[in-house]
């Protein structure tokens, strides 16, 4: 099986944003919430980049460890997934992740916070593959239709790149290679405790 | 900000530059500003020792500025391991301790026995405020314990379904009752401030253990005597702590908070959380199996004459004072 992983090269993304409304309109994520989005460092100064930045889906995701009622799952792809059916939208999962994918709709007062929603490597939920059920909850299952998550697979720089870790770090290594510099893989030494070297 | 990211730009241009030389890139490349002059994720973690790596976007949802956040894997730790063991070792602790002082000790009996006469100790008004803190106190400290340990304890054996559906309701009755509860606290703080600064009495009542030892005498005290006092402060204090730091997790990100305000606020809920359960226990012990004749001076309201001179013998005189030189025999409560 494969271990699927996110990788953005920052010497690419040329922050169009394209990834994060095509994310929205293929998982109809609820309004306020944005399950990927991208960052800009040094904005409009040199050393710009922008980073596209979704759930890492981590190796011993820091959100699965916290959560008191263990809605977390990793499945055999490595993709990290929830059940919004047991979540109880305490948001202790969003205090632990490194990278502020967890997010909650408000629902009733103060703060309220409704079922936990981030990306789900369009991976759908527990719910069967392909489900009605499981659209409404989580979005579409892309994995299981045998295709890649939709933010990465329309990327028009192509710096966004989904599946395999080992094949997309060695598809980055080969651009770092040829043309001389990378800003590395971001987001890998805190989800993964790796880093590609390049 | 803009020192450090130029300090960042010239190492990592340095950096690539020299990257380059060594393999004798034909390209040339730029110290500064280049397509070189890139930062690294992991020159910025080593830069900023686990501070927040934000840049900007441009979404509505500012906070989604932050792109890595390293302090969440340090209050992970924190909550799946220290607040674990300090919660255990507290709770269980003091769960250990009152078995053994309960099997030396046994129950503190009235030693002059029941006089038959009462007085009245705690009010109406005390005695609401009492248990509007202390039943929302309950609950707040189950409903409470059940994120750190139920996914522990209680999930194996109620099942996933079971136990989320009791652990959402479980998080409205600790969301909501938190209001309750703070007015208990406040109003205890106003009601009972009077008698709780220290006196003279309570280093006595320190020097002779309390008089909880067996045969150790009775320590003066007025109508609080130091240990009270000591609970009494925690509660105020380390209630007032408890409210603040819920209300801040309660309201996520309101009136600028941010992640790392709010996984601050959890470590000092959850520890203070936990001490503040471990020393009710005592003070339940001590309030109803502990101690003769302690317990209905938050029934009706009112105690044995002679359990009151034993255990507040300052606070009998200063009745009696009031009340022309006698112990005033309470045929009804005063309410």
């Amino acid at each position: 099986m494969a271990r699927m992983k996110f990788l953005c090269d920052a010497d690419r993304c040329i922050e169009c944003n394209a990834c994060v409304t095509a994310c929205k309109n293929e998982n109809d994520v609820p309004w306020g919430i944005n399950r990927r989005r991208v960052v800009t460092l040094n904005d409009g100064k040199p050393g710009e980049r922008s980073v596209s930045m979704a759930c890492m889906h981590c190796t011993d995701a820091p959100c699965a460890a916290v959560c008191p009622v263990n809605v977390f799952y990793t499945t055999a792809d490595g993709v990290v997934l929830h059940s919004k059916d047991l979540c109880i939208g305490c948001g202790y999962c969003f205090y632990a992740c490194p990278f502020g994918a967890p997010q909650y709709p408000k629902v009733g007062n103060f703060g309220s916070r409704g079922k936990m929603d981030k990306c789900t490597y369009c991976a759908g939920g527990p719910e069967a593959d392909g489900s009605k059920e499981e659209y409404e909850k989580y979005g579409a299952n892309r994995l299981a239709e045998g295709k890649l998550p939709l933010c990465a697979e329309m990327c028009s720089t192509k710096a966004l790149l989904a599946g395999d870790g080992e094949v997309i770090a060695q598809i980055y290594k080969e651009r770092v290679s040829k043309r001389g510099y990378g800003s590395g893989a971001w987001g890998w030494q805190t989800a993964y405790r790796e880093s590609i070297a390049t | 900000m803009a020192r450090l990211f130029a300090h960042i730009r010239f190492v990592a241009g340095a950096l690539a530059l020299a990257f380059l030389v060594a393999l004798a890139a034909p390209a040339p490349a730029s110290a500064q500003g280049g397509p070189t002059a890139a930062t690294s994720e992991q020159q910025l973690l080593q830069q900023l020792k686990g501070g927040v790596i934000a840049g900007q976007v441009s979404i509505p949802d500012k906070k989604a500025a932050n792109l890595i956040h390293p302090a969440g894997r340090d209050w992970r730790t924190f909550h799946t391991v220290t607040l674990k063991w300090i919660g255990g070792v507290a709770i269980l602790g003091m769960l250990a301790l009152l078995v053994i002082f309960y099997l030396w000790r046994g129950t503190i009996a009235i030693e002059g026995g029941r006089s038959g006469r009462k007085i009245v100790r705690f009010n109406g008004f005390e005695r609401f405020t009492h248990w509007l803190t202390a039943s929302t106190f309950v609950i707040l400290g189950i409903t409470g314990l059940n994120i750190t340990f139920g996914r522990a304890l209680v999930l194996p054996w109620l099942g996933p379904e079971a136990f989320s559906a009791w652990s959402e309701w479980a998080k409205y009755a600790h969301n909501y009752l938190s209001f309750a509860f703070t007015i208990g606290v406040v109003l205890m703080f106003l009601m009972w401030v009077g008698q709780n600064f220290p006196t003279a009495a309570d280093i006595t009542w320190f020097k002779m253990g309390g008089g909880m030892g067996k045969g150790g005498g009775h320590a003066p005290a007025y109508k609080f005597n130091a240990g009270q006092k000591l609970l009494y402060w925690f509660v105020v204090l380390g209630g007032a702590a408890m409210i603040i730091t819920g209300y801040i997790l309660i309201f996520p990100f309101y009136g600028g908070l941010t992640v790392g305000n709010m996984e601050l606020a959890e470590v000092f809920h959850g520890v203070i959380g936990v001490l503040f359960v471990a020393l009710i226990l005592a003070h339940i012990y001590l309030g109803t199996l502990g101690m003769e004749g302690a317990f209905e001076s938050m029934v009706d309201g009112t105690v044995d004459v002679n359990w009151a001179k034993e255990h507040h013998s300052l606070w009998v005189e200063e009745q009696m004072q009031q009340t022309g030189g006698k112990a005033r025999p309470m045929a009804t409560p005063a309410e």
